[in-house]
């Protein structure tokens, strides 16, 4: 990095920018340029209609060029924006990168003024102020950070599992924690997906076993992240592992040990069947789970809770040993540079809503529910039934229950209809009932969505446009006795209709899940006002938070179907993987530094940094502070009692230069 | 304990049942009810459909004088008396111009409103401030064997749910249970049940009287009790027209201060059983004691 | 000739600004956000008796139809059970919409003729106005009169019912101070009509 200071003098470049309309249509850029022009230092003022264009950067690299300027300034937009852009032509230029200072009269300025005198007088007294400032502007190098090459994936679902393999099999070693004792989360529970119809376990349980065999993840299951330390590329994280009182290393899945239990049958609900049957204590929560490993329930299993326990499980795992009641919590810490947050959603509860009867009476059901019911491995081994054991013979779907609702949720859950569709497709296919679908709007995006819809009415499900306010169970026909009646307005047809059907199923919307406040805090992410992590930009930025090094992928950003969620996955990988494979990231220089000769070694800066980038000097017994560890948050410089802590890019004769500026008239 | 109370027109004319059973059952529990002076009419939905501004300046009338006695709670039987007054109140608290207008036509009147009085229906007193321990205590004949369809009607509970849920409301449900009756699960218990359209329009009005008269026969129940005068009025003195036109609903209506009358063992002369159309067959006798 | 007829609406049959007017009525603001789902018609126990749903009444309203809605009986057979307010999904209050269409048809009077329900109201108000209280069995007298003499004769045998149980009062109840309520009822014929509302909560 070159400067280039001709016989000592300071020669200032100033440019101003139109930006279109945007600050020109408010500010007489003219006048500000002019009025800059006369300002001692200042060599050449210019304005020009788009700075951040290559010809816009041109000017700047010939201007150091041709006339040797060895200090610039732009006024334009939001250095969020453009400070890079600039810092980049002013290197190219052959100037210290860091000889540059950024004015915004944009979004500071243009953006929230309309009256153009006064609007302008601002822009001049703003450009003043950095003009006099970049005077004391040194050159500065950037510190390169490294980064550590493994990553976190928090979070087993399809996202998680997906952007795991991705980062694995381009050789980069990868942490997957996943909270429950299984990967696969509400994929694996999914009977057929849409809109082809093909088999969830089918296409989900070959990626598991890969996760499973990949040599480059460790999967910790049953596992949650305690606690997570550091930054971009240094972060240290801790890991709890609960204890499942079976050995992972040893246990092979036979499931004796299960057999033996002495509760001869499940009492308990079952997690994966979503309560529709019943497990034991001791317990593995489906067939195809991987791990393969069985996990013992700490709050039912009698050994755990009483002592007392002929422990016949132990017997039958006489020959491995697997079983171990001694087992404890384990907090584990690693290193990683990146993190993917792939935490999911959970589903709306329909008790929320009691004018739809669920719980109330036993045949409503949610969508998950009849999901368990349609697929073949489930708790009715495919049988779509009620719960007294008869088929039903019609079935009603209402959709949007807890989506779309200014008193529950507001927002579209975006797969329901879909979802419904399928499911509805699926009963007919099952049963041969009659099958309605109250509905507000249909949304089918995506490719092969549209044909779908039209395959479910080719398929004979009726589609009402109508949304259910209640379903009720007091007939006032005979066809309605013994039956649940949905009264609802056929609004396309112009019609009340009262629909009496012997299963309702409530197409229940996505939500954050219940601890999406406390996870998000953990990874120093901020969420929209709807309680989804939120994205660093909607359009352009969909993975990104605002913590480098943080990536959000999957439900847990908002609600989407499986392709949306793998397409995401693969993108926070991509991301993550950028960082790795460039190895370093390159900090900017604001780091504080310690004067030593000013420095009396009174310790009070110590304590207060927030990223222990402060040591105390054994030989020296001064101060000294980590340029790595530095975020440049400027508490100690403001607290050190002697003034001798200083921070690049936020010297005291800048910031006093600036203040100059902006009060001063010429 | 002392409260303000509002009758409104009906308690004094259709619905004087009601109060005729209130003010005794109060009275044994030691609540003191003293009805406001010169009380006008509440408006009900009938002159809220003419002008809103005035149907304002009419309720806002009566929670001044009630706010003036400085007993700021305002005991309301009647279900359209009650949504009304707590209707006026959330104008005058939501709308300034609203607020205004209404407290300049106070002013003409000498009067003013602070907004401190508290519209509240005896359930809730009953319930929530004196308690179903001391109602317990009180009952010296359980209505042991008396399946009770409990109706509360919509504008109790709709759109302000203060006391209860908008859905599934169960203050009267639990009082009903204190006094020892058999409360039978009845899913109309907030529909409507036809309101004035009964006497203007009947062929829609009657035909939602009849739903609930069918349901609760359906269900079980030997009656049904209510919290409001006209609700009580259309489920007792049309059964003529509903059995011509659609079949017989034996069974009788009653205020539910009726029932807690019956049950404190104050007799039926006092508590205007004899003025319902369609009579209430006597209790059904106690299991005699071992 | 067989007739046959024919329905368009043009836009000359709009009143533009009628929609924002109603929604301008303090509560009525939120019509605004209607997706006409029809919760409001599903709901309502007497969307079998309207010509026009609550739901159609709403769209509408928005349209800016002021005659077709305010002509239609829909409006006056809402029992205001306040079931759809609480129902919307869009915390629209639907029934206070029809209050102040209500309110708009008698001003402007239009109504069908005869009609039972703006008759009750209008008899209820000049009750009010004059007594200060209502004598229910006087009040339901004058609306027989005045829209449907005929309905006294079958309505006899439920006369002699309440003659018989005592609930067949025919004392005028009246409060004491009928000039000043007179006097605050009248104290706002000079006020504009009130055009905000916060939000309701």
């Amino acid at each position: 990095m070159k400067t280039n200071i001709v016989n000592g003098d300071i020669r200032i470049g100033f440019y101003i920018c139109h930006c279109g309309h945007n600050i020109a249509g408010v500010v007489d850029c003219v006048a500000v340029a002019r009025d800059i022009e006369r300002m001692p230092g200042v060599v050449v003022s210019r304005d020009y209609k788009y700075m951040c264009s290559d010809p816009g950067q041109e000017l700047i690299r010939e201007d150091i060029r041709e006339l040797g300027l060895n200090r610039v300034v732009v006024a334009s937009c939001s250095p969020l924006l453009h400070e890079q852009t600039f810092r980049n032509a002013v290197e190219s230029g052959g100037l210290n990168r860091y000889f540059f200072q950024m004015v915004n009269i944009r979004e500071h300025d243009s953006w929230v003024h309309t009256d153009r005198a006064e609007a302008t007088k601002k822009a001049i007294e703003l450009a003043r102020a950095a003009v006099k400032r970049v005077r004391f502007h040194s050159a500065l190098e950037t510190v390169r950070v490294p980064i550590h090459p493994d990553v976190l994936v928090v979070g087993g679902g399809i996202a998680g599992i997906h952007a795991a393999l991705t980062l694995a099999n381009a050789g980069k070693k990868v942490f997957l924690v996943e909270r429950d004792p299984s990967i696969g989360g509400h994929m694996a529970k999914f009977d057929k997906t849409f809109p082809t119809l093909d088999c969830a376990a089918c296409i989900l349980t070959p990626k598991m076993s890969a996760v499973r065999a990949n040599k480059n993840i460790k999967l910790w299951t049953y596992s949650e992240v305690a606690k997570v330390e550091g930054y971009v590329g240094n972060y240290t994280v801790t890991v709890r592992r609960k204890p499942r009182y079976v050995n992972e290393d040893l246990c092979v899945g036979c499931q004796e040990c299960i057999e033996a239990c002495v509760f001869k049958e499940g009492k308990y609900p079952d997690e994966f069947n979503v309560g529709l049957s019943k497990r034991k204590p001791i317990y593995i929560p489906f067939p195809q789970a991987v791990p393969q490993v069985v996990v013992i329930d700490p709050e039912r299993c009698l050994q755990l809770k009483s002592g007392r326990c002929k422990k016949t499980c132990i017997e039958a795992c006489a020959d491995r040993h697997a079983i171990d009641f001694t087992q404890k919590e384990e907090l584990v810490e690693i290193k990683v540079g990146n993190i993917i947050v792939a935490t999911g959603f959970k589903l709306f509860d329909a008790k929320r809503i009691p004018q739809y009867g669920y719980g109330l009476y036993p045949n409503v059901v949610t969508s998950i529910e009849l999901e368990r019911l349609v697929t073949s491995s489930g708790p009715t081994g495919g049988e779509v039934v009620m719960r007294d054991g008869r088929t039903p013979q019609s079935v009603a779907f209402i959709l949007c229950v807890g989506s779309r609702d200014f008193r529950t949720n507001r927002w579209c859950s975006r797969t329901c209809c879909m979802h419904s569709m399928k499911l509805a497709q699926l009963v007919r296919e099952h049963t041969g009932a009659d099958v309605t679908a109250f509905y507000l709007d249909i949304r089918a995006p995506g490719k092969g969505c549209e044909e779908f819809y039209d395959k479910s009415l080719k398929d004979g499900i009726q589609f009402v446009r109508g949304r259910v306010a209640e379903v009720t169970d007091w007939a006032l026909t005979p066809e309605e006795e013994g039956k649940l009646v949905i009264r609802a307005e056929d609004t396309l047809a112009g019609v009340v209709r009262r629909i009496p059907v012997d299963m309702i199923v409530l197409a229940v919307g996505m939500e954050p899940q219940a601890d999406a406040q406390a996870v998000r805090r953990l990874f120093n992410m901020s969420c929209g006002t709807e309680g989804w992590f939120l994205e660093k930009h909607p359009k352009l930025a969909p993975v990104s938070t605002f913590t480098d090094g943080v990536f959000i992928a999957g439900c847990c950003q908002g609600p989407k179907d499986i392709p949306d969620s793998i397409a995401q996955a693969g993108a926070a990988a991509a991301e993550a993987m950028a960082l790795i494979d460039r190895g370093y990231i390159e900090q900017e220089p604001n780091t504080a530094y310690v004067a030593e000769e000013d420095c009396s070694g009174c310790k009070s800066c110590l304590p207060l940094c927030p990223y222990t980038a402060i040591s105390l000097d054994g030989a020296t017994q001064k101060a000294r502070i980590n340029a790595t560890l530095c975020k440049g948050c400027g508490t100690c410089v403001a607290a050190c009692p002697s003034g001798s802590i200083h921070q690049h890019l936020f010297e005291d004769d800048e910031i006093f230069s600036e203040i100059e500026g902006v009060l001063t008239h010429a | 304990m002392k409260y303000a109370y509002f009758p409104g027109c009906s308690l004094k004319g259709l619905g004087r049942a009601y109060e005729e059973s209130l003010l005794p059952v109060m009275e044994r529990l030691g609540v003191e009810l003293v009805e406001l002076d010169d009380w006008n009419c509440c408006g009900a939905t009938a002159y809220m459909s003419v002008d809103e501004r005035k149907a304002c300046i009419l309720a806002a009338r009566n929670l001044a004088i009630a706010e003036k006695t400085g007993t700021y709670d305002l005991v309301t039987p009647c279900s359209a008396c009650y949504l009304v007054l707590n209707k006026t109140k959330h104008y005058l608290a939501d709308s300034p111009e609203i607020n205004a207008s209404v407290q300049r036509a106070l002013g003409a009147a000498g009067l003013r409103y602070g907004g401190n009085t508290l519209v509240r229906h005896p359930l809730d007193i009953l319930v929530n401030d004196v308690g179903l321990d001391v109602i317990r205590e009180k009952v010296v004949r359980p209505l042991k064997g008396l399946k009770v369809a409990p109706y509360y009607g919509c504008q109790v509970v709709r759109p302000y749910a203060t006391f209860d849920d908008a859905w599934n409301p169960t203050t009267m449900d639990r009082l009903l249970t204190t006094l020892g009756a058999e409360v039978v699960p009845y899913p109309l218990k907030t529909k409507c049940c036809g309101g004035s359209l009964t006497g203007t329009l009947p062929e829609t009005g009657l035909r939602l009287t009849y739903i609930l008269l069918k349901e609760a026969v359906r269900r079980g129940a030997d009656v049904i009790a209510t919290i409001c005068p006209l609700c009580q009025f259309n489920l007792d003195a049309y059964h003529d027209q509903l059995t011509r036109q659609w079949g017989p609903v034996p069974i009788p209506t009653v205020y539910f201060t009726q029932l807690m009358g019956l049950a404190f063992g104050l007799p039926e002369s006092q508590l205007g059983l004899n003025r319902n159309f369609v009579r209430m067959k006597p209790l059904p006798a106690l299991p005699a004691k071992a | 000739m067989i007739q046959v007829p024919r329905t368009v609406k043009y836009e000359a049959e709009r009143v533009k600004g009628f929609g924002r007017e109603i929604m301008s009525t303090p509560g009525c603001e939120q019509l605004v956000r209607c997706i006409q789902c029809g919760t409001c018609s599903g709901t309502c126990p007497l969307s079998v008796y309207m010509e026009h749903s609550p739901r159609q009444i709403m769209a509408l309203v928005r349209a800016d139809f002021k005659d077709e809605v305010l002509r239609s009986r829909s409006i006056w057979l809402c029992a205001s059970c306040y079931a759809c307010t609480v129902e919307c999904p869009r915390e629209i209050r639907i029934t206070d919409i029809m209050y102040a269409l209500k309110q708009r048809a008698i001003l402007e009077e239009i109504y069908p003729k005869r009609f039972p329900i703006p008759i009750l109201a209008k008899e209820f108000f000049k009750m009010v106005h004059s007594k200060g209280r209502i004598t229910e069995t006087l009040l339901v007298m004058r609306l027989f009169l005045k829209a449907n003499w005929r309905a006294v004769l079958s309505s006899w045998r439920q006369g002699i019912g309440l003659i018989r149980t005592g609930r067949f009062v025919l004392r005028h109840e009246r409060i004491e101070h009928r000039e000043q309520l007179a006097r605050m009822l009248d104290s706002d014929l000079h006020d504009a009509p009130p055009t905000t509302r916060k939000e309701a909560a």
